[in-house]
């Protein structure tokens, strides 16, 4: 049989077991509308009062209801966007975030400024950090949001989000983070970072597609941006609720915190093996992103001379996903934005993939992955007009 | 998302390489945008073209546009493949995504670029030529 190693873990992961196992009795058993009055509405309203404590307990909520499940991450940052923005316009219109945010944010952010609003996007540096300074800088009394992820998607940088959250409150500004890729890797306490709204994704963290969920601390203000459902999540979010995804994502998020320690040690130990045989077989190549303060998970890796297009399609017809965030992909011929936004020249950034490690990859994936990464990128090199040793 | 052809142009391409003694050599695109086509040929006296090769940095529908561009033009005539476009090139690859469309009217360039770079040459040959007459 043919061989087959996943690592696009970034982009989506497996359903676990036990989270499956959770979820099948509420497609036909417990199958009731949570907004129905009798006991099959009953039932279901259980199963999700069980997940909201789930997720609560997972990032330090300090009450069940500032969670509130949604389709996923993408619709918890545009209303997380969106809804405060709207909401506190008597205070101001400017809000701001960084060039390297999910484009979930940036395009909210792109409809507010339709919209009349103004929006700081901030640069980050070589490493993909945001300065606190150019924060400070950025804060007018007119702002009303500062959002900056958590962890970077394409590169894995973690940002300074206890000490962003301080400077939001220290001025009076809500602050959200989307938190889709830091969920089971880096240790999220919503109250201990003081963090007013988060962004969570389930399909992450081994937990069904098309669930997730915002946190929304009690007192912020937050307009709606669904409308129909007068009781549903508490009035905040139309539309019935997805009670097996619900239930999936409420075990997913549990055990994805649970073995947060564990799973990044192993991620790390994977990490490292594989850079130390990359280094020993392939020449010409960069790591994008930050050396340390970075996911476990995520390595951005520029391979000179060529194109990462190029090597996502071989690596793939030898069995091996990664991913690309390069031109080629999107139908915009612009390189990646957060590789642009951290400044990495456009050749070198054409030349990127991204590779997501899962805690089911063994030494043997990583001995294959690194051989036949060393064959498509000679073989790719031999017909590149462009010399890999003249860059950099 | 591609053809067959595609990747197997792609995954096997029959005129990858540079060439020792080609007299006419085109390269079109910049790394920037993620295409850069180096193509290189052999034209004899009579304007045939022996041989064509390319070297490409891009991607999948880069590699194989520049691949099927090589087979179009070889043994025509100049004439002959500068009326080779982007069509002919499609249309040997099966089809291409919208945005990847590009990718074969830069392959129609490099032949151009190619063609151009052998004129330029003839072109101070001649020079050289007249003032040794002279």
């Amino acid at each position: 049989m043919e061989r087959k190693i996943y690592l696009d873990n970034a982009s989506t992961t497996y359903v676990s077991n036990e989270v499956l196992n959770e979820m099948i009795p509420c497609f036909n058993t417990i199958y009731g509308n949570a907004g129905s009055l009798h006991s099959f509405g009953r039932d279901a309203v259980a199963i999700i009062d069980r997940a909201r404590d789930r997720v609560k307990d997972a990032i330090n909520a300090s009450k069940a209801n500032e969670i509130y499940f949604t389709s996923g991450g993408t619709e918890a940052d545009n209303w997380a966007i969106l809804g405060v923005a709207r909401a506190n316009v008597n205070k101001g219109k400017h809000i701001i975030t960084s060039k390297i945010e999910h484009h979930a944010v940036l395009h909210a952010c792109q409809q507010l400024e339709k919209e009349g609003f103004e929006v700081t996007y901030l640069p980050v540096d070589e490493n993909g950090l945001v300065s606190l300074p150019d924060l400070l800088h950025a804060i007018r009394k007119d702002t009303t949001l500062i959002s900056i992820m958590t962890v970077n998607n394409e590169v894995g940088t973690i940002q300074n989000i206890k000490a962003i959250a301080k400077i939001a409150h220290d001025y009076g500004i809500y602050f959200h983070t989307d938190a889709v890729q830091a969920i089971g890797h880096v240790k999220m306490d919503v109250q201990d970072m003081e963090i007013d709204l988060m962004s969570m994704s389930s399909h992450k963290i081994h937990g069904p597609k098309g669930v997730g969920a915002l946190y929304i601390k009690n007192g912020v203000r937050i307009d709606n941006i669904t409308y129909g459902g007068q009781d549903q999540e508490r009035g905040k979010r139309a539309g019935t609720e997805n009670v097996p995804g619900i239930a999936g994502f409420g075990k997913a998020i549990e055990i994805a915190v649970r073995n947060q320690l564990v799973n990044n040690r192993k991620l790390k130990n994977i990490r490292d093996y594989f850079l130390e045989k990359l280094k020993e077989k392939v020449e010409f190549f960069q790591i994008n992103g930050h050396p340390h303060q970075k996911s476990n998970a995520i390595l951005n890796i520029s391979f000179y001379g060529i194109e990462g297009e190029s090597v996502m399609m071989l690596l793939d017809l030898a069995g091996i996903c990664v991913s690309t965030a390069s031109a080629c992909t999107s139908k915009s011929l612009l390189p990646s934005h957060v590789l642009q936004a951290m400044g990495v020249p456009d050749e070198i950034a054409q030349g990127s993939i991204r590779i997501s490690f899962g805690t089911n990859i063994s030494k043997s994936d990583v001995d294959y992955v690194v051989d036949e990464i060393q064959k498509v990128v000679a073989k790719l090199r031999a017909i590149s007009p462009i010399q890999p040793g003249r860059l950099n | 998302m591609y053809s067959k052809t595609v990747i197997d142009r792609f995954q096997n391409p029959r005129n990858a390489g540079g060439m020792h003694g080609a007299n006419a050599i085109g390269q079109v695109g910049n790394a920037a945008c993620g295409d850069i086509m180096k193509m290189y040929l052999k034209i004899n006296d009579n304007g045939v073209i022996e041989n064509a090769k390319f070297k490409t940095f891009g991607c999948c529908a880069a590699i194989a546009s520049t691949d099927m561009a090589c087979d179009l033009i070889k043994g025509k005539t100049i004439d002959e493949a500068l009326k080779v476009t982007n069509k002919d090139v499609l249309k040997l690859l099966g089809e291409l995504p919208p945005h990847k469309i590009h990718c074969s009217l830069m392959a129609e360039e490099s032949i151009r670029a190619a063609i151009e770079d052998y004129y330029k040459r003839r072109e101070k040959e001649i020079k050289k030529g007249s003032k040794k007459n002279a």
